[in-house]
């Protein structure tokens, strides 16, 4: 083959449906690639999977497979997804069960597990990126999942599979994988690899290449964001790409889209980390095409590491938070006074908080107070947040907020308050050699 | 001048750093802003916000700059009580960098410029 098209249906776990519905009908494409997990996502599912065993997978993912599948089938599209979270065995019945329900026989479904090495980490005590080392987090920790590669994608693929389902893949690896497949790249063509993962890259945060999260009006005007458009990447057999979207969308693909995404959540561009190649970036070209059209092209790479990056969830501590408005003339001033009460009504009942913080919304609760200076807001939004060890405590801090409402300055209004256990994540490091990865083939 | 002038930025997070890129609106602009636009004056610009250090990365072809910012996400996205845990607005809180104006600028350099 000598070019496929891979199109975008997901940029997160909670992402718009339309646009994927409209990239399986009409998008003439080879493969439609879900990217659905965040960082921390994958704690919050094993501990879902905790609760319920046979859960712990895309809340969404249903939902995704009914409005999907019958057209992928239609156009021959295949589908790759991370929405099996920490369950992509039992994301890989459940999508079985929509394509029965839809009458898809003989679709084969391929599941890819291996990702969650919480054994073999805490066989190794892996040691953390921000210091100490994984037996130190206790038994606060909830999952530790490697970032795994193409290759279980591409042994999926070579298997005929329709569907396949993972659980933690690096994001660019969903869609390198099918050039890998399609173009029977070596994995050890760094450079072909360094950019197949630049157009994985590109594409893996949707709408974010096609005008999302770019609009600034007056300077970047985006057409019709409402009915923004997910983007296609025209994929060459040497690694160029080609990204467009489908005409009558939303949104805009320009030189300029590109390069944003192009950087986005990239540190040393010459060194991109990665399970397959070390991606480089830094002689990337961007050039317009046509109308909503960008050829990108100069990716390079480098042989990988041989090590893979770990995400490790734990229970970090509570996080309890209040907030209330006040409007008007003098809202700053009684903003401040209503700031100043609740932090000495926190001291004088005791609330045990490791950390406090006391923002005006409006005014310095984004990037301090120094660029607000001279302004007078007509409203400002009172906030305050703790970190505490239980959720007892949490809620404590909220209540002080709460109680404005007839124990504080004039006028507050809209009060809410919240309390909530914090998974934080925690990065490691984990040699390829303790990650095996296992492919299961599904028929419908 | 603004930096939103002459550019456009995004941020994006991994843990506590963020990263910033700032692209010219007009590649020809690039040589004035990797002049002006210092890994300095972006950590001037974000005192009491960043923590830690700030590295500048330099890419030409593309008419862009990538600022990396350590102890920028109050502890790291997971944990921060911020409001903005991910530090998405720092992008924005980057635009409003005043520059040195350019057309006086490009006449000390010939006036290439209008």
């Amino acid at each position: 083959m000598h070019r496929i098209r891979i199109g975008s249906g997901a940029g997160y776990s909670g992402d718009r449906i339309e646009p994927a519905i409209d990239l399986a009908e009409r998008g003439g494409l080879d493969y439609l690639v879900f990217e659905c997990l965040a960082e921390r996502t994958i704690a919050l599912a094993q501990q879902a999977r905790q609760r319920d065993p046979a859960g712990g997978y895309d809340p969404l993912l249903t939902v995704r497979m009914t409005a999907v599948l019958g057209a992928c089938r239609r156009n021959g599209v295949r589908l790759i997804t991370n929405m099996g979270a920490a369950n992509p065995l039992g994301a890989a019945e459940a999508t079985r069960a929509v394509a029965r329900s839809l009458g898809l026989d003989g679709l084969r479904i391929a599941a890819v597990t291996g990702d969650d090495v919480l054994a073999a980490a805490r066989e190794l005590d892996v040691a953390l990126e921000d210091g100490g080392t994984l037996r130190g987090l206790g038994d606060r920790v909830i999952s530790a999942n490697a970032y795994i590669g193409a290759g279980p994608i591409v042994e999926a693929l070579a298997a005929h599979a329709d569907v396949v389902i993972t659980g933690r893949a690096a994001d660019p690896a969903l869609f390198l994988a099918p050039m890998v497949h399609e173009f029977g790249w070596r994995m050890d063509d760094w450079d072909a690899l360094g950019r197949g993962t630049m157009a994985g890259h590109l594409l893996e945060c949707a709408g974010q290449v096609t005008g999302g999260y770019f609009a600034d009006p007056g300077v970047k005007d985006v057409p019709e964001l409402a009915r923004l458009g997910f983007p296609i990447g025209e994929i060459l057999a040497d690694g160029t790409l080609l990204l467009t979207k489908l005409p009558e969308t939303g949104g805009c693909v320009t030189p300029a889209t590109v390069k944003e995404q192009l950087l986005y959540e990239i540190h040393d561009p010459a060194r991109y980390y990665q399970p397959d190649v070390v991606a480089d970036f830094s002689a990337a070209r961007v050039e317009g095409d046509g109308p909503d059209r960008v050829r990108v092209h100069g990716g390079r790479g480098a042989a990988r590491t041989g090590l893979l990056k770990l995400s490790i969830g734990y229970i970090d501590s509570c996080i309890g938070e209040g907030q209330i408005s006040y409007a008007g003339p003098g809202a700053v001033e009684r903003g401040r006074l209503a700031l100043e009460i609740v932090r000495d009504r926190l001291a004088l009942t005791g609330v045990r908080a490791e950390e406090l913080r006391f923002d005006l919304i409006g005014l310095d609760a984004l990037h301090g107070d120094r660029r607000s200076r001279g302004h007078t807001p007509y409203e400002v939004r009172l906030r305050v947040a703790g970190r505490t060890a239980t959720l007892e405590e949490a809620a404590r801090i909220g209540n002080e907020v709460e109680t404005l409402y007839t124990n504080g300055p004039a006028g507050g209004g809209g009060a809410w308050k919240s309390a909530r256990e914090i998974v934080a994540v925690a990065s490691a490091l984990l040699p390829e050699s303790a990650v095996r990865t296992t492919v299961t083939l599904l028929e419908a | 001048m603004k930096l939103r002038d002459i550019a456009h930025a995004r941020s994006g997070d991994k843990g506590n750093i963020s990263n910033i890129s700032v692209i010219a609106l007009d590649e020809t602009d690039y040589p004035f802003l990797a002049e002006h636009l210092t890994a300095q004056s972006v950590a001037t610009h974000f005192q009491g916000i960043v923590t830690g250090t700030v590295t500048r990365y330099e890419l030409p072809t593309l008419g862009a700059l990538n600022f990396v910012l350590t102890g920028a996400l109050g502890g790291g996205v997971t944990r921060s009580l911020a409001l903005d845990a991910h530090g998405k607005a720092l992008s924005s809180a980057l635009l409003d960098l005043e520059l040195p104006n350019r057309n006086r600028q490009n006449n000390q350099h010939g006036g290439e410029r209008p």
